[in-house]
């Protein structure tokens, strides 16, 4: 029996930024987790990841992540992916200061 | 210092030239990541959790004041104005954008620095002891050969694909403070009926598998150098396993196959190669040798034999620096380990301190040690009042080199994508918590190192506390290891059971420091005497105290 398929959103690098970024309802790619499309369909979201795999000159390095759906949105369920999103913990640089107040 | 020739000038502007071709392409979308990923490893390009990382090598650790300015100007016009010194004796940039990176490499190649080989499966930067052609007990300055391997060892078309990374570190001293027994070649100058040559140690390492490298050769002559490297370095790459990336070290070849059958096998390949060597390497290292003539120390003001009465110099004195081999200089370390900061970073403006301080009053010279701190090789003792005055009013004036704060932590999960926990986080609460206890010059020489993954860049393995954090179960967890020593008595530390959480360790970390106070048989006992002479007993009794009162229900 194969294991039930957890939700997950889809995930990579900006090619050119290096940053964080995450794949949209839209088919476009967002900086905010937030915006990200929470995947319930593991054949949806083996699809999607093989079509952003495709986009060579806009990501690096996508993959499927598992996340859970919150009150703004989907929010991350293991620490690592919690990092991402927010930026490193010994200064306020990355997303918690290029996102604040946005 | 060595200055670039001509060959040198041309052949790194080449090579960024190529690399500046190969992001155009790359961003055009000419190239794919497979394509690219190798082409920005061999050039010190990584993509980390948040950001792009640049990683720029610091031949053997030496810089002069007009590097460390440059340094100081990638962190502020490419960067978010501060850089990360490494384990390794390099810098890393954690947030570079593709597009400025080869310009950042332009601006590195004007000063004679370059990225090559910082990553991928080739020989690292070579690195050496920090304290090189200053320190007291040293038999001859290690960096000229350091830096005869470095040019060598630079785009040699037989290493570009080695079966792993390849790392070379060498000391001119008996005291090992470059850890070359955890380096897949680990080389010590040694004088044997007044000739020069090395002591050769192979297949040390730390990460999934520790080992203490082995001595392949106790006397190999200065002369045969190369051709003996090279011919290690070939059986590694003919004889080491390609089939598991976790077993494809030298120091896994050296365990399968036994330091003999090594030994024999590089005797003979080395007997093939030397033949090969016409002479050039010797003429370029006697050229080498000109440009690491030592100062004139002679010209230096004398010091005063007043005594030093102000507490805070008197104390950064007496922790910051050691003999320097003319009594009228010394050696400072400056901390780059205040309390509560990054170890190991520095801002843009920090560096430019540094460099001042090194132009004006230190034969402009500077290193980056291994530990994460910055050394002044050469400083006359009658300008040590005046650049603890300057560093002080810039934040570098912290008094804690060899003390408990003085903390090796990699960047752990706060940049790395390897990582599986935090690093940082944790050297700062330790380095807060003790500051705030007023303990750590009781508690004397102790080495805490952090690692936030299995492959130790943060060398907890040889920290006398290691720590290493993993991810338990979707939470950080931290397993803390005791005795381990990164010095000429090299020790692989010993697990003291299991993990703990974040916010136990610290804790935990109390216990186990208040338990060495108790134990100690007086101040002069350090942290790692004691344990070596008590054994693990006492100090996991102090880590796990629910443990011993289940134990003796």
């Amino acid at each position: 029996m194969s294991r039930a398929f957890t939700p997950k959103i889809l995930t990579a690098n900006h090619l050119l930024e290096g940053d964080v970024i995450y794949l949209s309802a839209t088919g476009d790619w967002s900086r905010r987790i937030k915006d990200a499309v929470l995947l319930t369909d593991e054949t949806d979201a083996q699809h999607r990841l093989s079509r952003a795999n495709q986009q060579v000159d806009e990501i690096v390095g996508a993959y499927l992540v598992d996340a859970k759906a919150g009150e703004t949105g989907p929010e991350p369920t293991h620490f690592r992916e919690e990092f991402r999103r927010t930026g490193p913990s010994n200064y306020a640089h990355g997303k918690q200061a290029d996102l604040a107040g946005a | 210092m060595y200055q670039y020739n001509d060959f040198d000038t041309a052949f790194l502007a080449e090579r960024n030239a190529q690399f500046r071709a190969q992001v155009e392409r790359r961003i055009d979308g000419s190239l794919t990541e497979d394509e690219f990923k190798p082409l920005r490893l061999m050039n010190g390009l990584y993509l980390q959790l948040h950001a792009y990382m640049l990683r720029v090598a610091i031949p053997y650790g030496t810089l002069n004041s007009a590097q460390m300015q440059q340094l100081a100007l990638l962190a502020e016009k490419w960067d978010k104005g501060y850089g990360h010194f490494t384990t390794r004796q390099n810098i890393q940039y954690n947030w570079p954008k593709l597009r400025d990176v080869p310009d950042m490499l332009d601006a590195l190649g004007e000063v004679g620095l370059h990225a090559i080989q910082t990553s991928g499966n080739t020989i690292r930067n070579v690195t050496s002891d920090h304290f090189a052609g200053a320190a007291a007990d040293e038999v001859a300055d290690p960096r000229p050969y350091a830096e005869l391997l470095r040019q060598w060892s630079t785009d040699h078309p037989e290493f570009q694909f080695l079966g792993r990374k390849f790392k070379i570190a060498v000391t001119g001293a008996e005291a090992d403070r470059a850890v070359i027994r955890a380096h897949d070649i680990g080389l010590q100058l040694v004088e044997q009926d007044g000739a020069l040559g090395f002591r050769v140690l192979v297949g040390g390492g730390l990460g999934r598998t520790p080992m203490i490298g082995k001595v392949i050769r106790d006397f190999l002559p200065e002369a045969d150098l190369l051709p003996y490297c090279e011919a290690i370095v070939s059986v590694y790459n003919l004889l080491g396993r390609r089939d598991n990336k976790y077993k494809a070290r030298i120091k896994i070849t050296v365990h399968e196959h036994g330091i003999e059958r090594i030994s024999e096998l590089v005797e003979d390949e080395f007997i093939a190669r030397r033949a090969l060597f016409t002479g050039v390497d010797r003429e370029i290292l006697a050229e080498i040798k000109t440009m690491f003539a030592s100062p004139d120390f002679s010209a230096a003001p004398l010091a005063s034999d007043t005594p030093v009465l102000e507490p805070g110099l008197r104390s950064w004195i007496d922790t910051n620096t050691v003999s320097h081999r003319d009594p009228n200089h010394a050696i400072v370390s400056i901390s780059l380990k205040a309390h509560g900061e990054t170890p190991g970073d520095a801002t843009a403006e920090q560096m430019r301190v540094m460099a001042d301080l090194a132009a004006t009053y230190a034969y402009d010279e500077l290193r980056i040690s291994h530990e994460q701190n910055v050394i002044l090789p050469h400083v006359p003792r009658a300008h040590l009042s005046k650049i603890y005055n300057t560093l002080k009013v810039h934040g570098l004036a912290t008094a804690n080199i060899g003390l408990i704060s003085d903390i090796i932590a990699c960047p752990g999960m706060d940049y790395c994508a390897l990582a599986t926990a935090r690093s940082i986080p944790i050297a700062q609460e330790i380095a807060t918590r003790f500051d705030e206890l007023k303990l750590e010059h009781e508690i004397g020489a102790l080495k805490i190192k952090i690692s936030g993954c299995i492959n130790a860049c943060g060398h907890h393995h040889v920290g006398h506390i290691g720590i290493l954090g993993l991810d338990r179960a979707g939470v950080e967890n931290y397993q803390i290891t005791l005795g381990g020593d990164g010095s000429e008595t090299a020790t692989v530390g010993e697990r003291a059971g299991p993990g703990f959480s974040a916010d136990a360790l610290l804790p935990a970390l109390e216990r186990l420091i208040y338990a060495y106070l108790e134990h100690r048989e007086g101040k002069d006992e350090t942290f790692l005497a004691a344990y070596r002479r008590l054994g693990p007993a006492p100090f996991k009794a102090a880590l796990y105290p629910a443990e011993e009162k289940a134990n003796a229900a």
